[in-house]
């Protein structure tokens, strides 16, 4: 496999204009002629879909939500970076680039980056005159704040649901486009393959999961805005339907995946309450600026009341480990701190599976000090959120908080295109593995999928179109077709007809994302890979055997979606252990543990220095490794500590 | 908060299909501690409904954080259920007593038809935005964000508007089935800003007409609909809605009659 990364040179200031000079244009009255699938209708999704419509392409855009509005970027509470530099304080696009490269620990594409940052003012302003409501002063103009430790306050935000109103916005636009007639809606209908003709993407074969019909949907081109793969841990921070299978089957088809194990771990989230938990809830990063973290200092405490336990006896072990950051040590950082602690049996809260997976974050001193009414005033919407979900109120009794999975670096290879290593395949947002390198910044990812959605997307469409011109018609007769569909109708009735079935798809999910946790989380080592590479296939095969769904296909049916989507996190929480496996130092999200120094993690930029696109070979077990060497011409990579 | 288990009796709603009639069956919940959310105790149930070789009570549900607005079902007669300002995914147990008997429905209105169980379709909230809910911007033709300056207090009152969800809590809650809160939240959000100011009268004319095709119900002030509302979206937006409507037949330079569809 040959990945080319087709990125320009010369200055990267004017790589992007330059790029957009040199290519291939579709003059407006022939882009009706030519259908593009969008699937997925989030930032990302929905942004590229009004778009591509408004240009007058015709557009079909899919997802598996009953309404485009739901899509998961809506659970975004942060905000939304952009190098603006309305603060004065010396931001510019070559700031938040530098920032991103090295806030990504030097594992991505300069290029896409340098790009990305650019085009973040214009999403500003592309959301204000859409009617985003976003936080402003008392002058009438645009508010900002610092977000994730960040030097400058480049963070735009509405209230805490900044991601709710950006994907309004897109919706709205997708709406308007739909009335038009040039976006085609499919919601409720999930996409479970790619159809492939001549060697490029040509269609989608759908299922309509209000009736349980597969069909094939025709285009000249197909763009994947699926979002990430955090669910393949079963908790996580991700919507209960956020799924890999759009990008799973593309890979399947060659598509190339990239950095699978690069996932991001968030450290501020509400702890698991029992077995039967079936997502984890976040709760703003702010909350650090605050609350202070701490455990007993000896197990006997564990189980006491915290306001029973006397200042001496406790351990607020960030501000001890770190005296220069404390509390605000970066995500990653305070992450794996809290799984050492809990490691050593200091954990609190109730025990799940036997253990106690909890630390507490405190907000008795900034009461104290700042009074009730102010931090009411900073915190209380999670205050109330955090008090409905567990039954106790952060103003009498410190928060207990646990890491959780929350947003994936890793997906689908692109180029700088967004192309897949498929011609015609393209992908966009948290589906693609461009941006963000080991390691995304707060307040990156919205403007992530809404750059590749309203600003990359609509032109390297037209360019892919542009440059294939015409492509040999493709009816639902042809055998690629029928053989696309009838693939996915087997397979719908392999999972409805497992041998020996026994259990809900819940109960293998809920295993697989035990071992995934475990053993690819927040650190991971040789030993404990190699056991979930063990482990993951005869459990996989165990689901095939005893998997249980009642019903039929032909017919709304949750348990049949569900089953599909586990069966696909099976294969992808593989391809995860085997690319943490590999890759034998710790850099952004990946840490392990063979690999550090003084707790600090260890890159190994001679070796590893690397974009780790894995290719499709029959065997989950036995995918063949492509590498995309990193080089960088602006950032030189330094080390990232925080002691 | 101390833990509890409590063994409940559910009567829900269970309906085929569209077409099918419904009924209720009941089942018991047991053992269910008092941390669980609401959906966590269905999809215990749930697991032990497709164990025993039976079919799963079929509801809507997404990102189980209260944003997302796909969850919703009435629980004992109330949408989203007892607890104010909370939807359905972010209500929890402890709610609820050990040995209570619990009824669950889906949202009814003749715009919300039953897909399955507890499942509707709302697909009509989405023909209300596409009517007019939006503001016709071009992507790549907007002006620096901060040209036009937005007084701060505008823009956090439309801001409370933009709050709604789409859930449809507020036409379950209605004893006229309307959809009047959600149309009028968007209407106000975008009426409020001058970006909006372009197209609001159409947009008031076209979203409440749409409103109406949709066979949704017409206001009369019973206020169900800010009580179910599980982000506080308030009353008086539907009192803007009916003033930007009248200011459009008033002022408007086009034909009253909404536009052809």
């Amino acid at each position: 496999m040959e990945l080319r990364s087709n990125e320009p040179t010369g200055p990267i200031e004017n790589r992007w204009d330059k790029h957009k000079e040199a290519n291939k244009l579709v003059a407006p009255a022939n882009r009706r002629k030519y259908t593009v699938i969008v699937v997925g209708s989030g930032l990302a999704g929905g942004a590229a879909a009004a778009s591509l419509g408004e240009m007058g392409y015709n557009v079909k855009c899919f997802c598996y939500q009953d309404s485009p509005r739901r899509a998961h970027s809506i659970a975004a509470q942060g905000g939304i970076n952009a190098a603006k530099n309305y603060q004065n304080d010396g931001d510019s696009i070559y700031r938040l680039f530098y920032d991103t490269v090295k806030g990504g620990d030097f594992r991505s594409r300069e290029s896409n980056v340098y790009r990305l940052a650019e085009l973040s003012v214009q999403i500003i302003d592309q959301a204000v005159a859409q009617g985003v409501p976003f936080a402003r002063e008392y002058g009438g103009l645009l508010g900002n704040r610092s977000f994730g430790g960040a030097q400058v306050s480049r963070t735009f935000y509405a209230r805490g649901q900044t991601g709710q109103q950006l994907l309004l916005g897109a919706y709205q636009a997708l709406s308007r486009q739909i009335e038009a007639g040039t976006v085609e809606m499919f919601s409720r209908t999930e996409m479970l393959d790619v159809i492939i003709h001549d060697g490029r993407a040509r269609g989608i074969v759908t299922r309509c999961m209000k009736s349980g019909k597969v069909s094939p949907h025709i285009a000249d081109m197909v763009v994947l805005c699926t979002g990430g793969y955090g669910n393949v841990f079963y908790l996580s921070t991700n919507a209960k339907g956020c799924n890999c299978t759009a990008v799973w089957r593309a890979h399947r088809h060659g598509a190339a995946f990239a950095n699978p194990c690069y996932t991001q771990i968030h450290p501020t989230c509400i702890p698991q309450a029992g077995t039967y938990q079936s997502k984890l809830t976040l709760m703003s990063e702010s909350l650090r600026n605050d609350g202070r973290v701490w455990v007993p200092r000896r197990k006997e405490d564990v189980t006491k009341r915290p306001e029973d336990i006397p200042e001496a006896e406790r351990y607020y072990y960030l501000e001890e480990r770190y005296p220069a950051f404390g509390n605000l040590v970066p995500r990653d950082v305070a992450s794996r701190n809290a799984l050492y602690v809990t490691n050593d049996g200091l954990g609190v809260g109730p025990e799940v599976d036997g253990e106690r997976r909890g630390v507490y974050l405190d907000f008795g001193d900034a009461i104290g000090r700042l009074g009730e009414q102010t931090i009411r005033e900073r915190y209380g919407n999670l205050f109330d959120m955090y008090e409905r979900i567990t039954g106790d109120s952060p103003y009498k009794t410190p928060m207990r908080i646990y890491p959780a999975t929350h947003y994936t670096m890793g997906g689908l290879w692109v180029d700088y295109n967004l192309q897949t290593t498929i011609p015609g395949l393209f992908a966009g947002g948290e589906a693609n593995f461009s941006d963000h390198g080991a390691n995304r910044l707060g307040a990156s990812a919205l403007m992530q999928g809404l750059a590749d959605g309203y600003f990359v997307l609509p032109f390297t469409v037209g360019n892919y179109l542009g440059e294939v011109r015409t492509l040999p018609p493709l009816t639902e007769d042809h055998a690629d077709v029928i053989g696309a569909v009838e693939a996915v109708e087997e397979r719908v009735q392999k999972l409805m007809n497992a041998p020996d079935p026994k259990h809900a798809p819940e109960y293998f999910h809920r295993k697989l994302g035990r071992i995934i946790w475990t053993k690819c989380g927040m650190s991971r080592n040789k030993e404990g890979l190699e056991e979930a590479l063990r482990e993951i296939p005869k459990l996989r095969d165990q689901f095939w055997r005893e998997v249980k769904i009642t019903g039929s296909g032909e017919e709304l049916n949750q348990t049949l979606e569900r089953a599909g989507r586990v069966a696909d996190f099976f294969e992808l929480g593989e391809l995860m252990c085997l690319d943490a496996l590999k890759r034998e130092e710790s850099c952004g999200g990946h840490f392990r543990e063979e690999y550090e120094e003084n707790g600090e993690a260890l890159r190994d930029d001679e070796r590893f220095s690397y974009v780790a696109a894995w290719e499709w070979t029959g065997n989950p077990g036995e995918p063949r490794l492509n590498q995309e060497p990193l080089t960088f011409e602006y950032v030189k990579p330094t080390k990232r500590s925080y002691k | 908060m101390s833990e509890e288990l409590l063994n409940l009796t559910l009567h829900v709603w269970r309906q085929d299909g569209p077409n099918a009639s419904g009924r209720f069956e009941t089942y018991q919940a047991k053992e269910i501690t008092t941390h669980m959310s609401f959906l966590e105790m269905l999809d215990v149930v749930n697991e032990e409904l497709i164990e025993n070789g039976k079919l799963p009570i079929a509801f809507d549900h997404d990102c189980r954080e209260g944003i997302c607005g796909t969850c919703g079902m009435v629980i004992n007669g109330v949408a989203h259920g007892p607890q104010k300002l909370t939807t359905t995914c972010q209500l929890h147990m402890r709610q609820f007593n050990n040995g209570d008997e619990i009824w669950l429905e889906p949202w009814r209105a003749s715009g919300f038809p039953v897909l399955k169980d507890l499942v509707v379709d709302r697909t009509a909230l989405d023909r209300i935005i596409q009517a007019g809910g939006y503001i016709s911007i071009r992507t790549g033709s907007a002006p620096e964000a901060n040209e036009m300056p937005i007084a701060k207090a505008i823009a956090d009152h439309a801001m409370d508007a933009a709050e709604c969800i789409g859930c449809g809590a507020c036409v379950a809650a209605c004893p006229n089935a309307s959809a009047s809160l959600f149309t009028a939240a968007k209407i106000s959000h975008l009426s409020l800003l001058p970006q909006g100011q372009a197209e609001r009268q159409d947009r008031a004319r076209q979203m409440v007409a749409q409103m109406d095709a949709e066979g949704f119900g017409g206001c009369t002030n019973h206020g169900e609909c800010e009580e179910a509302c599980p982000k506080g979206v308030s009353l008086r937006w539907i009192a803007r809605m009916n003033r930007e409507l009248v200011r459009s037949m008033v002022k408007a330079d086009t034909p009253i009659e909404s536009r052809k569809r």
